[in-house]
């Protein structure tokens, strides 16, 4: 081996590359398969979905989509021959199994409450987030590291011990099942993880921006923003990412303190029953909805998506 | 005109004196912004935990809110140490971080080693990988019931497609000695990829020099791997651990929704065993102190997390 040449010595040779890609596509691709399963099992029937061997290759119904955005009763053949022509798609579907739609299911109201204490609550964490870690990053703050490890701690708390005391106080305060309790909520817990991740790239930011700003006859409140502002748009947008994910995908929280008016769609989509037990088709199609918002955000995250798990410790 | 003035008065005078004419003290500025936070952890966050504690020392039940509240001192905390169940919960816990971890470690690493070995494409299939990790592990792990199903289900059949196992026999979640393991599959599969991710962002962190003058010492990949590669990523593997270790000693949205703690039993988890004595026995009282011991605990598990992010930090 000589080293002369100009390549690396040390990179990989193009065999262990060819292993290594194959061992990594083919991991990839089971890891996946979970996810493809949902997305196929929300275009089939409910007898296709359970039928065995589970078909691969089935003929594509809105059957699944209809029934998670409707409730149904079931009728006599002759009642549904009497009623008039089919009004939609999934009226015809319902029809061809002895059922009429009575309504709309409780779906809607559950997605949009998981929008709006999601979007709620990220925006209070995130402005909240800013000033803090403005403020840790820039101002010499008495018992600094030992705020940040509160901050931080809260976030480590185990849920179902949060929520006895919480259940006790909301109960009280009159917030048990409110879209505002859950956004207090969201945000208390997100705020720790928007501080050390702003935090972060605020500390990027260099001073001599603000300094300059500030000799200009900016105040600092001035210089902060209109300097440091402007450039952490790109941080303050994925920590909102980041904080939208967690409160979108949270679970015991909204399981245990919320039940009807304020609950989001994770408690509710394990609830979706047909007939016979669990309406699988509809269930893969509540799940589908909820999770395109996700994977949309994880593409556009991957860059910094090492940073937000981390709490901004570790920086590519 | 009269904002000119101010200003030019404003640069004339001396520093501190010229903070205060422009407004407020670069110090009070540092508590406005961040007291907004502290307030609403300590009223979230704070108030309520003083609150459980006090409530550890009660026999209260919030179910039956009108009941006289006895205080009844250190009970509830003699009770669960001497409470079988509660001694079980904690063992099937630290069954659950063992194994989990263990597995997402050692396939998390490989993961990321292979990946390292930067083949083309490589980007586009990390992103693949890092996908299931930011799904809600409710909605997922609710999902996997479906594919768990003995003989409809995905799993049992691909299973029983390899092992020759009649598909009908291989009862994912009702049998006592697979139930664990059900929820540690989904676990793994789940949070791999969080493994590999921070693991490759410490291989990544190695400087090429190291290798280089290896190479020139003549030494062996195998020694290479031993003497470099994993001692200088550890602590970044060390960071993952332990994140998932206090991640997974709270595990409480997957269990619920597969197994519900059973079959009888096996899979409850702390958090479960919490869940039961605090929403369905309404034991508020003992569920407290219960609560307060995890906290206790997983505040010592933080301690040594945030000294090991800070000694990733100093790299």
């Amino acid at each position: 081996m000589s080293l002369t040449t100009a390549h690396s010595v040390v990179a990989p040779s193009a065999n262990s590359k060819l292993i290594a890609g194959t061992i990594i596509v083919a991991y990839a691709l089971i890891s996946i398969v979970p996810l493809l399963w949902i997305f196929a099992t929300s275009f089939k029937t409910p007898p296709d979905s359970i039928a065995y061997p589970p078909k691969i290759v089935f003929q594509p119904s809105l059957e699944g989509y209809c029934n998670l955005f409707t409730t149904r009763t079931r009728q006599t053949p002759e009642y549904i021959n009497s009623l008039g022509p089919a009004t939609g798609l999934c009226d015809e579907t319902v029809r061809k199994r002895n059922m009429v739609i009575a309504g709309p299911s409780n779906f809607m109201p559950r997605f949009v409450n998981s929008l709006i204490i999601a979007f709620g609550s990220t925006f209070c964490a995130v402005f909240l987030g800013t000033l803090s870690a403005y403020g840790f990053s820039r101002f010499k703050v008495p018992l600094a590291d030992d705020l940040l490890f509160f901050i931080l701690s809260t976030r480590m708390m185990p849920p179902i011990a949060v929520a006895i005391p919480i259940y006790l106080m909301y109960r009280e305060l009159g917030l048990s099942d409110t879209a505002l309790g859950m956004i207090l909520l969201y945000t208390a817990v997100n705020v720790s993880l928007a501080v050390w991740l702003l935090k972060g790239f605020i500390d990027e930011i260099p001073r001599e921006y603000e300094e300059a700003a500030m000799i200009d006859g900016y105040t600092r409140l001035q210089a902060f923003w209109r300097t440091v502002l402007p450039q952490a748009t790109t941080g303050i947008a994925a920590t909102a990412i980041f904080c939208l994910i967690f409160a979108w995908n949270e679970y015991a929280f909204a399981a245990l303190l919320t039940s009807g008016t304020a609950q989001t769609a994770p408690p509710f989509i394990p609830t979706i029953i047909g007939e016979g037990g669990q309406d699988w088709p509809a269930v893969a199609a509540g799940t589908t909805i909820f999770l395109v918002p996700i994977l949309v955000f994880t593409i556009l995250l991957r860059k910094q998506l090492l940073r937000g798990i981390t709490f901004g410790a570790v920086r590519k | 005109m009269l904002n000119r003035t101010a200003d030019s008065v404003a640069r004339a005078t001396p520093e501190p004196l010229a903070r205060k004419v422009r407004g407020i003290s670069d110090k009070g500025l540092a508590w406005l912004f961040i007291s907004p936070t502290i307030l609403l952890l300590l009223a979230i966050n704070i108030f309520p935990l003083f609150w459980a504690i006090y409530l550890s020392f009660t026999n209260y039940r919030a179910n039956r809110p009108n009941e006289v509240v006895k205080n009844v001192g250190l009970a509830n905390y003699k009770r669960i140490l001497g409470d079988q169940d509660i001694w079980i919960a904690m063992q099937t816990t630290a069954h659950f971080v063992f194994w989990t971890i263990l597995l997402q470690t050692l396939i998390g690493f490989t993961l990321a080693w292979l990946i390292d070995r930067k083949f083309r494409g490589h980007a586009f299939w990390t992103t693949i990988i890092l996908v299931p990790m930011m799904l809600s592990p409710a909605v997922v792990g609710n999902f996997w019931r479906f594919l768990y199903e003995p003989q409809i289900g995905l799993f049992a059949y691909a299973i029983s497609f390899v092992s020759g196992i009649p598909p009908t026999d291989i009862q994912m979640l009702s049998n006592v000695s697979l139930a664990p393991w059900s929820i540690i599959i989904v676990d793994t599969w789940m949070w791999t990829p969080y493994v590999m991710l921070i693991c490759l962002a410490g291989l990544r962190s190695i400087p090429e020099y190291i290798y280089e003058a290896a190479e020139v010492d003549r030494a062996s990949n195998w020694r290479q791997f031993w003497s470099i590669t994993l001692p200088m990523a550890l602590p970044f593997i060390m960071l993952a651990v332990l994140f998932r270790g206090i991640e997974n000693f709270k595990m409480f949205d997957m269990v619920n929704l597969l197994t519900g703690g059973g079959p009888g039993s096996t899979t409850e988890v702390a958090s479960i065993t919490l869940k039961r004595q605090a929403f369905e026995s309404w034991r508020t009282g003992y569920s407290s102190a219960f609560a307060i011991i995890l906290f206790v605990a997983v505040f010592g598990l933080a301690n040594i997390y945030v000294k090991a992010l800070n000694k990733v930090k100093q790299r």
